[in-house]
């Protein structure tokens, strides 16, 4: 083990954690508002890939400009199908539910999540192929092999991914901190009685805070399409684990923490997998089989030393 | 001539208890109006339901000539219906100022909102000096100052004001009370609860007594003074 392979770890946890980031916002802001996890938000993310996926691969035109023009239009389709599938989420199930004791939504988002990830595996339709899906899919790759920068090595992808989630975590704070929907969303997940005194449509926040949290799910599943190749209709029950995972690490409610909470968790199992082959008594708790472990053992320790998360309040904080 | 809010055998409940079990009552423009009765007496209900946040099992609620019934909250506040909450309720990790911004949610003229934000601290100097401080640093007074001063920034038409002399020192309370006063005096019209009696009569132009979900006693501030009754129960004189 080298510093050029520690650094390639650094680098593979740093894109790894933007990803989980980007999903563990979604889980974030529901929470700040709603006080509820969405546990369907896992299959939110799984449709944005396959919505770009569908895109791709219904579109002839698509094949014949390269992938990088293709993207765009790839990301639309997605984030139109996250979207949809979270707006109506939010219409048809949470909200039916606003009043019901606690336990309801969340058994509600468990049957949501197998829900969705059935259509996907029973109607999901490639051109010249029957209905319905068993493997994983292959997603188109970007051209170009990878970039070497000294000697750490990283594709495409992963740029692309480093550069989205720093795109998407900008736009996002100045939407929250600076608009007027933003502002409106931080006085409802404050003290939502008391916004809809100031004129404020607490039902279409909550819409909105649902919706902003899927587009950036789709955005994420694109990238780990690119990155990894392949999609697959069960793919948003480990990533949705490993985005909430981030959330609860950043601080469950604070939007900054979902994103921090998202890199740490990505190096951390990034550098436990690859480290850890390395020591000599700890061998056998490295590389990808124990890589999913390490998260919740993260979790379990910060928890155990700071409960309300990185950058959470404590709860006797809040008002 | 018709009261800007007008309200007639209004009840409300929770569940299958009724907290308010028919109140009749009027606030006419430029009218300071109080209800005043103890703990549990229905006062909060009564202004929750008038913003919208409870809805009525029973009666009529018009306001400046419009049926608020099926009016959700964030829409009532547009006719003009200001509330202050019980327990202040500032938003307490936005800034002062975003608070005060917030009390003009609906309105879309910025040059009448940046007047009313600079008649606030005008009228609140103390608000000015903590503008950029989140409103959850602030003491009880001042929190008070700001739940007032947000509410009045939609401009209304009636201002609301749940017991906001609450849990404050009597220096605090003084001063919160001759806001009141002065506000009233510029021209604002005023539905006051309180569980101070003596400054709200001291105030009103017409006051209701309420007990258990019942209006029990109504007529002018300075009227239920001097009544005995009033005097024994809520003023703690003999
Ligand atoms: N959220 C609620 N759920 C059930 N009962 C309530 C609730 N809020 C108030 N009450 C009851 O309604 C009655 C009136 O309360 P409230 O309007 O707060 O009185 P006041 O403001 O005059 O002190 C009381 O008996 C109180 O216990
Ligand atoms: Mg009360």
């Amino acid at each position: 083990m080298t510093f050029t392979d520690f650094l390639q770890l650094l680098t593979d946890g740093l894109v790894l954690g933007s990803m989980y980031g980007l999903i563990a916002v979604g889980y974030t802001m529901v929470y700040g508002i709603l006080q509820i996890i969405n546990f369907a938000h896992g299959e939110i993310f799984m449709l944005g890939g396959f919505g770009a996926l569908f895109a791709y691969a219904w579109v002839p035109a698509l094949h014949e400009i390269s992938l990088w023009a293709a993207l765009p239009v790839m990301l639309v389709v997605g984030v139109l199908v996250s979207v949809t599938a979270a707006v109506a989420a939010e219409r048809f199930t949470y909200r039916p539910l606003r009043n019901a004791p606690r336990l309801a939504p969340l058994i509600t988002a468990i049957g949501l999540s197998l829900f969705l990830q059935q259509v996907v595996f029973n109607f999901f339709t490639l051109p010249g192929e029957s209905m319905g899906i068993t493997a994983p899919v292959p997603f188109p790759q970007l051209d170009g092999g990878p970039l070497r920068l000294g000697g750490v090595t990283v594709s495409y992808a992963a740029i692309l991914t480093l550069v989205v989630a720093a795109g998407a975590m900008t736009g996002l704070t100045y939407f929250v901190g600076r608009t007027r929907t933003g502002r409106a969303m931080q006085a409802t997940a404050q003290d939502p009685k008391t916004a809809r005194l100031m004129g404020i449509d607490t039902d279409r926040v909550i819409v909105v805070a649902f919706a902003v949290g899927a587009v950036l799910a789709a955005v994420a599943c694109l990238t780990q399409g690119l990155r990894l190749g392949s999609i697959s209709y069960n793919m948003g029950f480990i990533a949705g684990l490993k985005g909430f995972t981030a959330a609860v690490l950043g601080g469950i409610g604070n939007i900054r923490g979902a994103m921090l909470g998202g890199v740490v968790l990505g190096v951390a199992e990034s550098l436990a997998s690859g480290l850890l082959p390395h020591l000599p008594s700890l061998q056998m708790f490295g590389g990808s089989v124990w890589k999913d472990v390490w998260a919740f053992v993260i979790l379990i320790v910060v928890l155990l030393i700071r409960p309300q998360g990185l950058l959470g309040e404590r709860i006797a904080d809040r008002a | 001539m018709t009261a800007l809010l007008e309200v007639e055998d209004l009840r409300v409940a929770y569940g299958k208890v009724e907290a308010v079990k028919g109140i009749s009552f009027s606030v006419e423009e430029g009218q300071a109006v109080t209800l005043i009765g103890t703990n549990g007496a229905g006062k909060t209900t009564t202004l929750h339901t008038l913003s919208g946040l409870l809805t009525p099992s029973g009666g009529r609620v018009r306001f400046a000539g419009q049926d608020l019934a099926g009016v959700p909250a964030h829409k009532v506040v547009a006719l003009g219906l200001a509330h202050s909450p019980e327990g202040r309720h500032i938003f307490p990790r936005l800034t002062v100022e975003e608070n005060l911004l917030l009390g003009a949610f609906l309105r879309k003229d910025a040059d009448g909102i940046a007047d009313d934000t600079e008649r606030a601290y005008t009228l609140f100097p103390r608000l000015r000096e903590r503008r950029i401080q989140p409103a959850g640093t602030l003491s009880g007074g001042e929190q008070q100052m700001l739940a007032m001063a947000r509410a009045l920034m939609c401009r209304p038409r009636l201002l609301m004001l749940d017991e906001p002399s609450m849990g404050l020192s009597p220096i605090m309370m003084k001063k919160i009370m001759a806001t009141v006063a002065e506000l009233k005096a510029t021209g604002t019209t005023i539905l006051l609860v309180e569980q101070n009696a003596r400054a709200a009569l001291s105030l009103a132009d017409q006051a209701y007594v309420m007990e258990t979900g019942r209006v029990v006693l109504s007529g002018s501030g300075e009227r239920l003074l001097h009544d005995d009754s009033v005097r024994k129960a809520y003023l703690g004189e003999e």
